[in-house]
């Protein structure tokens, strides 16, 4: 109701702009003409004169000049303003009295939104919320960082939740800022690394290797970032580097170490002979736990391209190659809720709608 | 409250603007006192609620409401206070609100300090003024409403294009609308003569004070933001004859002959015509700018909206006003009445020759501008046109302009001559040849045509003190009469002394820096130390750290003269995380008014960083020019015979008269 009340004050103060001066009559007012400006030219040639700025027959030169001007100007002066044209007057103040309002409040009813009220930031953040979601508490998280870009302990937190979220490049950053600010550690150096790897989509960038190696620097027995060297190497075409590194960490890891049938699996894929482990049925137990680990992991990265998709609808390619992932882990279902859900985020986009298509066509999920 | 409110305050500005445009033309037709007092009454109002709009809308961005889209799309909570409210104009909307604020502004003061106009002539200024208004006010809520809303708003904004984020913006666009709409007024005074079908010398004293506010803002604007270009684009260039740099460039060059031939017709009464032309063409050029700016015509980095509806309904405004405009022009301008005639060799006849060569010089541009796009929409070829074309064609151009310009305020009115005046510019000449073999004996490389640009400059200089010293009869007559003409003497001579010394000062620094400028691109490791124009640059360390809304790569380096460390230099990589965009902060070290300029390339994981490195010599005098060519004008617009009308008694006139 104030809102219509302010807009009430405002247009009568609009009318009455326009009322006021039809209402003051036709008083004579202090009106400039052409004479007054010729007369204070006069004025200025006499000043120039006097400081000999100008010599005495270029003065009277210009006075003359000027004399016609201003004679010229009072021979043919302005129409004096004639009396009150009530009928004009009476038609102005009707245009004001009803056709402003009428044009402010219908342009304003088809623009404005008047049943919104201000948002501020400041006061909606104080709002209590007792189910902040992670997003806000995310945020928070931030804007203390913000505020406090030096605190170690404040990165060191909300790095693994980047990770996890999938804002690798956020992730990089916190841990970076994490070891800028906490010291060095190898576990935060093989850390960082690992995100490097993810951000640059599994590729060991030449950049994460180098945060592996100073890992390792620091700590010979440091298990992520070694397994990550071998990466590197596998993934650098030195399979017989990489089975080294892995079979090195087999020979001395403990034999119930939860990494130890991932790095297995890693050196059976380099084709490495497998390590004596310490009994047949450990490494038999190992090798089912990796089928498990490995189709989860598979599963666990398939949801995060789906996640990824949901906030950002705009990959072609990713909505591809999800389907194509539903296709092959045997999800039929799955994979055309994905192409419909696809088509339905790149429908404002006719080339991307064109190049989805096509793309599914390929993959035989037409129509 | 405040969005609903600042939206209405627009709207009803709209609806004033629309009253304002008619009822005082009626009056005026009917000589009616009080209907044409209506413009002056409204104009005010119309400010008033336009700047409660504007207002309305930095509250919105300093406050983070993100239920405004406009505040969404180019705003964030973490954003530094500074840039949430320079903000609110570095995005189209936010950007044609300051537009009519600035225009309604221009309403209001004529409206409040037009007390001198005869009051038909004020109704119709102000009613022209209107017009303009109306279509921006339509334009804006229609096709680019800053008040729109949104029911669910987000946490947080998108951020400002973080090229914008600089203190620049807070400066450049500001200056550069208060130029460009300025120019409405000297247009609104043009049209408003043509309808009365009255004009005489009068009427150029009037316009003056108002086409001189807009060339000063203009002037500086636009080398605001040629120095801007400078230091944020990171590869050191100042001006790139880009279109929207020409957008500016071209009211300027018709708003320079505009206060030129303002003179003429002030004192002379002659050249009435061709001023009511530029002064008609001096705005629909700011018009055709903001067209070209504001529609998408152009990708360039100003090209912030990009959307045809609001191309075409720019268009429109500017067919209508531009062609509006030189109709009428064509049809009222043969019956006003001619001025006098004068001989070539003359103040009025030098005059003349500097607004041919200003307008030709402007019509280049304008060729050269749009001849590109026009060949675009008909052939579909696409064909740029750069430096080369405006060096082979604005350069000869500018060459006789500057070689007149010392001679134009030497001349005497109505008859001068030409061979005295030569005489007196025997010690400019001089001091232009003695330059000249100076710079020849120092230098080397370069083009062969600059020292002779320094030795044109530098007559330029010294041919506007030998004005001044020949008006005051410095040397000539004994000290205490010449201190006391200086005294006497108008600011406008002074500020005429200014502008012109100005222009040439603009000249040197242009052609040191296109000729002598050294660059040293390579790659430096910490530790590593280069050489450049007799300075050493040691890379100390590459450091991150962490900004308001950014993080950045921070390069340290130590600047040697002589093994002896003078500065450090602190260039810079931004990486602005919610756009994940890069700018590049190059860091300057100013030494007289030359500079040294680091800009920071690429950084490689090893730790290695690519730099550009150069020296530019006297390159702060391409900025010092303008700025001394503004304070020109300031002085000029001070002086007592060319003051806007401040509301005082007819009585003080009186006075004055007496002392005939």
């Amino acid at each position: 109701m104030t809102l219509w009340f302010v807009f009430a004050l405002m247009t009568a103060a609009a009318i009455f702009a326009v009322l006021w001066p039809l209402g003051r009559g036709s008083r004579a007012q202090a009106d400039g003409s052409e004479t007054v400006v010729y007369r204070d030219q006069l004025s200025e040639i006499d000043r120039d004169a006097s400081t000999g700025l100008i010599n005495p027959p270029e003065a009277a030169l210009a006075r003359v000049e000027i004399s016609r001007r201003l004679l010229a100007a009072a021979d043919n002066p302005r129409e004096p303003p004639s009396g009150a044209n009530l009928r004009l007057r009476r038609l102005a103040a009707i245009i004001a009295l009803v056709g402003l309002p009428v044009v402010a409040i219908g342009l304003y009813g088809v623009l404005g939104s008047p049943g919104l009220p201000d948002f501020p930031l400041a006061q909606r953040s104080r709002t209590p919320d007792g189910t902040q979601s992670l997003g806000n508490l995310i945020a928070q998280v931030e804007q203390h960082l913000e505020k406090n870009p030096t605190d170690g302990r404040g990165w060191s937190v909300i790095a693994p939740v980047y990770a996890r979220l999938g804002r690798m490049d956020d992730a990089v950053r916190a841990f970076r800022n994490s070891i800028t600010y906490n010291g060095e550690s190898s576990e935060r150096r093989a850390d960082l690394g690992e995100a490097l790897v993810a951000a640059a989509n599994g590729v060991v960038t030449a950049e994460a290797k180098t945060e592996f190696e100073r890992a390792v620097a620091l700590s010979a027995e440091e298990v992520k970032a070694n397994y990550f060297l071998g990466l590197a190497a596998e993934q650098d075409g030195r399979s017989a580097d990489a089975a080294t590194i892995w079979r090195t960490m087999l020979e001395k890891a403990p034999p119930n170490a939860p990494w130890r049938s991932l790095v297995q699996t890693a050196l059976a894929r380099v084709g490495g002979s497998p390590v004596q482990g310490p009994s047949r049925e450990a490494v038999a137990a190992a090798k089912d736990m990796s089928e498990t680990d490995r189709s989860a992991m598979i599963h666990s990265m398939v949801e995060r391209l789906a996640t990824r998709l949901k906030q950002n609808g705009d990959d072609v390619e990713g909505w591809l190659r999800l389907v194509r992932a539903y296709m092959v882990l045997g999800d039929a279902d799955k994979a055309k809720a994905a192409s419909s859900d696809a088509r339905q985020a790149v429908a404002r986009d006719p080339e991307r709608l064109q190049q989805l298509n096509e793309g599914l066509k390929n993959l035989g999920l037409d129509g | 409250m405040i969005a609903e409110s600042g939206h209405y305050a627009l709207v009803l500005a709209l609806g004033l603007a629309l009253i304002q445009s008619t009822v005082p033309i009626l009056g005026a037709r009917w000589r009616d006192v009080a209907l044409m007092n209506v413009a002056r009454s409204t104009a005010i109002a119309q400010l008033l609620f336009v700047a409660a709009s504007f207002a309305a809308l930095v509250t919105l961005h300093v406050s983070s409401d993100f239920s405004v889209v406009n505040v969404v799309e180019n705003s964030h909570s973490m954003k530094p206070l500074l840039y949430k409210i320079t903000g609110v104009w570095g995005n189209h909307e936010g950007s044609m609100l300051l537009w009519v604020s600035i225009l309604a502004l221009f309403g209001g003061l004529v409206a409040i300090f037009g007390n001198n106009l005869p009051i038909s002539l004020r109704a119709h200024v102000l009613a022209v003024q209107a017009w303009i208004a109306s279509a921006f006010y339509l334009f804006i809520l229609l096709t680019s409403n800053p008040f729109l809303r949104i029911a669910n708003p987000p946490m947080e904004g998108r951020d400002l294009n973080p090229v914008l984020q600089d203190i620049g913006l807070a400066v450049h666009p500001p200056m550069l609308y208060l130029g460009y709409v300025g120019f409405s007024i000297s247009f609104s005074f043009a049209i408003a003569a043509l309808i009365e079908g009255r004009i005489d010398a009068a009427w150029a004293r009037w316009v003056r004070p108002w086409t001189l506010i807009a060339w000063i803002f203009l002037t500086t604007g636009i080398a605001m933001g040629s120095y801007w270009a400078y230091y944020s684009l990171g590869w050191g260039g100042w001006w790139f004859w880009d279109p929207v740099e020409n957008a500016s460039l071209m009211p300027w060059l018709a708003g320079t002959a505009l206060l030129h031939s303002l003179v003429v017709m002030e004192k002379r009464n002659a050249l009435k015509v061709w001023t009511i032309l530029l002064s008609i063409l001096a705005f629909s050029l700011s018009l055709l700018g903001t067209f070209l700016v504001r529609s998408g015509v152009l990708t360039s980095v100003h090209a912030f909206a990009n959307d045809p509806r609001r191309g075409v309904f720019i268009l429109l405004i500017l067919c209508v006003f531009i062609g509006g405009s030189l109709s009428l022009y064509v049809f009222r301008a043969s019956s006003l009445k001619q001025g006098g005639l004068f001989a070539p060799i003359s103040r009025e006849g030098a005059l003349v020759l500097n607004n041919l060569l200003l307008t030709t010089a402007c019509a280049t541009v304008f060729v050269g501008t749009l001849y590109p796009l026009a060949l675009e929409v008909m052939t579909g070829e696409k064909i740029s046109v750069g430096a080369p074309f405006f060096n082979l064609t604005f350069g000869p151009l500018f060459v006789p302009l500057l070689i007149a310009l010392p001679f134009g305020p030497l001349l005497a009115w109505k008859r001068g001559d030409l061979l005295g005046a030569a005489q007196r510019l025997t010690v400019a000449g001089v001091v232009a040849l003695i330059g000249l073999a100076l710079v020849m004996a120092w230098t080397f490389g370069g083009s062969t045509l600059a020292p002779l640009a320094v030795g044109l400059a530098l007559f330029v200089i010294v041919g506007a003190l030998v004005d001044i010293v020949e008006r005051i009869g410095l040397f000539r007559l004994p000290l205490g009469i010449a201190a006391g003409r200086a005294r006497g003497l108008p600011r406008s001579a002074w500020g005429t002394m200014l502008a012109h010394a100005g222009v040439g000062i603009a000249l040197i620094g242009i052609v040191c820096e296109t000729s002598w400028n050294s660059e040293n691109i390579r790659t430096m490791k910490p530790g590593d130390v280069t050489n450049i124009a007799g300075y050493g640059l040691k890379l100390e360390s590459v450091t991150p750290r962490q900004g308001p809304n950014y993080r950045e790569m921070a390069a340290k380096f130590s600047v040697l003269v002589g093994g002896r460390v003078i500065a450090t230099m602190l260039p810079s990589k931004r990486n602005f995380t919610t756009r994940s965009a890069t700018t590049t902060e190059a860091a300057l070290l100013s030494r007289g008014a030359s500079q040294l300029y680091i800009s920071l390339g690429d950084i490689a994981p090893d730790g290695s960083v690519a730099v550009r490195i150069y020296h530019k010599p006297l390159v702060l005098l391409i900025w010092f020019g303008p700025v001394l060519m503004a304070l020109g004008g300031v002085l000029s617009l001070s002086d007592r015979r060319l003051r806007v009308g401040a509301p005082k008694p007819a009585k003080s006139y009186r006075g004055l008269q007496a002392a005939e």
